[in-house]
Formats: structure tokens, sequence, C-alpha cells
């Protein structure tokens, strides 16, 4: 049985109960669809998350093991001269969206080159590094999506938990210690009631008595 | 408004292959290495991705940025192959979110 909270036994802290009562219903069962909506949205993402996690994954680390391979083959000065000037750079067009009241990012990728694919001369390196540089450069967009959809991913769980917090909140505490409550005024007032009929009674006997 | 840069950081013999594709990058060998480059840059990237070996020992701190839109930390795999922590992360996700695993179960 939940606790009864500490007020005192009179008809307005009763009525102001059941008002608060109906309030508290009314806001569990919309956090409670607020709850599902963002649960279902979730499993949608998440499965994006994990498809795209994978392929971005399995693409980039054959990459980079392309690169380590490249990078051996020629010197540290030379690899580093070759990429120090950049032929294109990235830029992201970052906004919010919002999902479920969530504000998460919502990042598009423009690219901006400067001409050609690789920003050296193939005379001094090897040509597994263009292969390498090539898959890189294309899985760009890819962890761009990448980390959109893992961040909503991320910041939908964050909220969900806390959503469910409340829900509980409602539904285990504040919801049963209310209504407990209303019942144990409603009894101490019927009791009152009850009490000051009888007492009437006793006096009016008492009267007729005499 | 936002930044528009997206940067790396990672093994300095990784990074540069990510420069090659026009993203800012930066060298880091320990994780409080790259802790110290993250706390001075983040302002100024709206994604900045970090190798998962560097990221393994960042738990904290990639947790307290999950809260804000950006910037967005994403962990990628190095040059060694995938360690399973991004996975991890997003099985972390799911069991916050729906309160058991209901993505990954099927693989074991």
């Amino acid at each position: 049985m939940a606790e009864r909270l500490n007020v005192n036994p009179t008809r307005m802290e009763l009525r102001n109960l059941k008002r608060r009562l109906a309030t508290a219903v009314k806001g569990h069962k919309m956090l409670k669809d607020k709850s599902d909506e963002m649960v279902r949205r979730f499993v949608e993402l998440a499965k994006e998350n994990k498809r795209l996690r994978q392929e971005v994954e399995s693409e980039l680390a054959g990459a980079l093991h392309d690169f380590a391979l490249a990078r051996s083959c020629c010197e540290d000065y030379v690899m580093e001269e070759a990429l120090a000037m950049p032929s294109k750079s990235i830029k992201i067009r970052a906004g919010v969206s919002n999902i479920m009241s969530v504000v998460v990012p919502d990042m598009r990728m423009e690219e901006e080159s400067k001409g050609e694919d690789f920003p050296y001369s193939f005379a001094r390196v090897t040509a597994q590094l263009d292969a390498s540089i090539v898959t890189v450069t294309k899985l760009a967009e890819k962890l761009v999506q990448l980390a959109q959809v893992e961040k909503s991913c991320n910041m939908l769980a964050i909220e969900i938990e806390k959503n469910r917090r409340r829900v509980n909140a409602l539904e285990y505490v504040m919801i049963p210690q209310t209504e407990e409550t209303i019942r144990y005024i409603t009894m101490k007032l019927d009791e009152n009631e009850r009490s000051s009929t009888v007492r009437l009674m006793k006096v009016k006997s008492m009267i007729q008595d005499r | 408004m936002y930044s528009d840069k997206l940067a790396v950081i990672g093994d300095k013999d990784i990074v540069l292959a990510f420069k090659a594709a026009g993203m800012d990058v930066f060298a880091a060998q320990s994780a409080s290495e790259a802790e110290g480059v993250l706390k001075k840059h983040a302002k100024e990237y709206c994604v900045i991705f970090i190798t998962e070996d560097l990221a393994a020992g960042m738990g904290e701190t990639l947790e307290k940025y999950k809260r804000k839109a950006y910037p967005t930390l994403i962990p990628i795999p190095s040059s060694s192959g995938s360690t399973g922590l991004g996975m991890a992360g997003i099985k972390a996700d799911v069991e916050r979110a729906v309160g058991t695993d209901i993505l990954f179960n099927k693989e074991g």
C-alpha cells in the first residue's frame, strides 16, 4: 500500500487532490504515448545506425590498412610533403532537426574541390596510396551520415531513459499516493459526519429524558 | 551557428589519410593527449572522429558530449581493424532505451 501524503483531512484538500490526480493520470497517459513513439523511432534509427557502421567499419579498416602499407613504402617526409596541402576541403551544412522534441543534429556535406583528385605528384609515392585516398574521400559522406544517425541514437536513448523515469514516477509513486490520500480523507470526513450525527442523537435523547 | 568543419583525432600514421580527404587532423598518441586536443578544439568542429584505440580510454569524456547536439564524437576503426567499440556503443544505446538488447541477440 502506498504511503499517504501528509495533509490535513479537509474538504478543500480533498478537492485539490482530486484535481491533482486527474492531471497526473492524464500526464501519465501522454508520457507513456510519447515513450512508445520514441522507442519506435529509436529502433528504426538504431537499425540504420548498425547497418551504416558495419559498412563504414569494413571499408574504412581496409582503406586505412592500405594506407599504412603505402606509407611504409616511402620515407616519412615524402609522405608528409605529399599530403601536406590537401586539394579539397569538406564543408558541412550543420543544422538541427527535431525528433519528438529531442534536438538532434542534421548535417549535409558539401565538398569544395580545387581541381585535382590527388594533392601530390605520382612520381614519388606508390599506387596503393591513390586507392586508399580515393576510398577515404568517398567514405567521407557516409561518415558524416553515420555521425548524424549515431548522435541521434545517442540522444534519443538518453531522452527515452529520462522519459521512462518520469512515467514510472507517476505510475508507481505519485498516482498511488494521491489515491491513497483521497481514500483516507474521504473516510475521515465520513467518520466525522457519522460521529456528529451520533452526537446529535445522543443530545436529543438527553434533552427528551429531562 | 554551428561550425562546418570535420576533424579526426588519431594516430599520426593514419590521420594523414583523412587530411587528403579534406578534413582537419590532429595526431595523438594516448587517450589523455587526445582528451587535451578535444578540449581545446571541441567548439571549432561539428563532427570529430576519434580512432577506437584512443576512444577506448576516453569513455567518460565521450559520455559527456553525448547530451548536446554538437560536437558529435564518433569512434572509427584504426588501421589494425575494428575493435568492436563502435558496435558496443550502439548496443549500449539500445540497452539503455529498450531495456534489453534487441538488435544483436541473433549473433550472440
